[in-house]
């Protein structure tokens, strides 16, 4: 396992971030690697603060345990960075994404002088441009591949091709927005 | 060469359901193993089987169906967790007795109370001596294997005993991971249809099922159950063996893992099994000699096999996800020791009880059991063979 990349998610009931974690798995797989994901159940509902991880190797991956030093943190809304000590553990090599509009020196102060890189993602505007709703998902799901260099963008965007198509069967309308919503984050994310 | 697939442990136990495609199913959902009926409903629906699925009101009244409709002949299945298996006690006492080749998925889960839906071993301990085969699983691969090899061992004729699989709520249970799954037609093959020499439905010879059995017979019939699961033992290896020609996955009654050359060694069950593994490893990098033994087979146990793995080991530990709160061990412990005793094997071994209601085991855990051991075979000394792992500090005052 010394290629193994460990990734936690932070958010909040029902943005997605669990699902966004099983479709990372998923594209992950879809390029032969061996994954985990899943999330850290709690008492769920709309709006408390959850986790989710995944685990991505070429090697088959035998450790069963949350993920305590990762590699990447991708955060789904910046409500919580006040409230969560998002960068617990996180390794200083690696990143952190975060969707939101706030000032670098905003996020500067509230990481407590983390020094690795950090990104930042506007996913509500690409949400509400290409779906006309706010579902921050899918555009942290390319911004973390983009970060972590898990796959080619050109891979992500084939795979997630047909996972959609299969995903949502039952509403093929909205598998457009969702590719424009996932090449248009890979365009927009940014290093501050 | 088997499908690559990525399945959570409960769609992976589902899909071994689906592909057993058994007469009956009755189950009620209960965290975290609800997902398991919840998949097969939709099997059922989309008439990927031909299973009679039978909605009950209670876990009590799941078992009772599977009882009912195995004593008829047919093949039943059934899926819980925790208070679910509560509430089936009365009901699995009476399958093992009866001799109904049941298979059961239990999800792991702390019994209440307090409430807690995570995971420990709690519901499974609870059971450990009601007459069921129980095999336990590391990860969705081998949840969905043991379940493939269930029946062909449950209902061989050297056996007839109820079989229940076992796997980590959450942890696996709710986990998506790599999975090799065989082809339906192999599994079809595999596991072959049911034929009960003895049935209810069967017009041609009339029987009674569970009929009053006083002083004169119970004694018998209860050491016929225990000779029954004393064969089951080479049956679990004949199935296991079949089982590898088909996949060549390998399964024995337990799993040694570096354990040849070891000095220290854990034992431990299901998913920790696969986090002490990842510090086995790490561990010899650093030229500590460490070991695991992974315990698939809890019932029947294993103890004079096991007792001969360890023989060679300095110091052992011994990890109960469940707490007999007995003052004496949790109830792998008693096992383990137990079998080493017998078996004149005196290797100093302490037990750890870890993990309890879902607080999460960390590989940091484990290195610390291990460096625990090295103290042990440096001094020669056990302070105290009673041990918690991952306690906050104080938590037991």
């Amino acid at each position: 396992m010394e290629d193994l990349i460990e990734i936690r998610w932070h958010g909040r009931g029902g943005q997605g971030a669990k699902t966004a974690s099983l479709l990372l798995a998923d594209a992950a797989f879809n390029t032969g690697k061996y994954i985990q994901g899943f999330p850290e159940y709690g008492p769920e509902r709309m709006g408390a603060p959850i986790t989710a991880y995944n685990r991505i190797s070429s090697s088959p991956i035998t450790i069963h345990s949350n993920i305590y030093e990762p590699d990447y943190v991708v955060v789904v809304d910046d409500t919580l960075l006040e409230s969560v000590d998002v960068t617990s553990g996180l390794k200083e090599t690696g990143a952190i994404v975060i969707n939101t509009t706030k000032s670098a020196d905003y996020l500067k102060s509230v990481l407590k002088g983390y020094k690795g890189n950090i990104y930042t993602i506007d996913a509500r505007k690409i949400s509400e441009a290409t779906l006309g709703r706010y579902f921050p998902n899918t555009p942290m799901l390319a911004a973390i591949v983009k970060v972590s260099g898990i796959m080619s963008d050109e891979d992500l965007l084939e795979d997630m091709k047909g996972s959609f198509k299969h995903k949502f069967a039952k509403k093929p309308e909205v598998i457009e927005g969702n590719m424009k919503a996932l090449e248009m984050a890979l365009q927009e994310i940014k290093k501050i | 060469m088997g499908i690559r697939e990525r399945l959570s442990g409960n769609e992976a136990a589902a899909i071994a359901m689906k592909q057993i495609n058994p007469d009956v199913v009755a189950a009620f959902p209960i965290t975290p193993s609800t997902e398991i009926p919840q998949y097969f409903s939709t099997f059922v629906a989309n008439g990927t089987v031909d299973t009679e699925f039978v909605a009950v009101e209670s876990e009590h009244s799941a078992m009772s169906a599977c009882i009912g409709a195995e004593a008829a002949g047919a093949r039943a299945m059934t899926a819980t967790s925790a208070n679910g298996l509560s509430l089936m006690w009365e009901m699995i006492y009476i399958a093992s007795s009866l001799r109904l080749p049941i298979v059961l998925s239990l999800v792991n889960r702390a019994v209440s109370g307090p409430l807690n839906i995570h995971c420990d071993h709690s519901d499974a301990m609870g059971v450990r001596d009601a007459g069921w085969i129980m095999l336990f699983s590391e990860n969705n691969q081998e949840a969905y294997d043991n379940t493939l090899m269930a029946h062909r061992i449950a209902e061989h004729k050297d056996v007839l005993l109820p079989l229940m699989v076992c796997q980590d709520g959450f942890i696996t249970s709710h986990s998506i991971e790599n999975i090799e799954l065989v082809e339906d037609e192999k599994v079809k093959d595999f596991v072959g249809t049911y034929k009960p020499e003895h049935y209810l439905l069967n017009e041609k010879e009339p029987i009674a099922v569970g009929p009053l059995d006083l002083q004169s017979y119970l004694f018998e019939h209860k050491a016929q159950q225990a000779e029954a699961m004393k064969n089951a033992k080479q049956v679990i290896l004949d199935v296991s063996k079949d089982f590898e020609k088909l996949t060549g996955r390998k399964y024995g009654l337990f799993e040694e893992y570096k354990l040849d050359d070891a000095e220290i060694a854990i034992v431990c069950m299901n998913s920790t099994a696969g986090t002490t593994k990842y510090v086995v490893d790490n561990l010899r990098k650093q030229g500590i000699k460490a070991g695991l033994l992974k315990v698939r087979v809890f019932r029947p146990f294993p103890g004079e096999e096991i007792a001969k793995a360890l023989s060679n080991v300095k110091a052992i530990a011994i990890l109960d996800k469940a707490d007999s709160l007995n003052s004496a061990g949790g109830a792998l412990f008693e096992d383990v020791t137990s079998g080493m005793y017998v078996n004149n094997v005196h290797v100093p071994a302490v037990n750890y009880i870890y993990g309890i209601g879902g607080r999460d085991t960390k590989s940091d855990d484990i290195e610390s059991v291990f460096k625990d051991l090295l103290e042990i075979v440096k001094t020669g000394k056990i302070d105290n063979p009673y041990r918690y792992l991952g306690l906050r500090k104080g938590g037991n005052k």
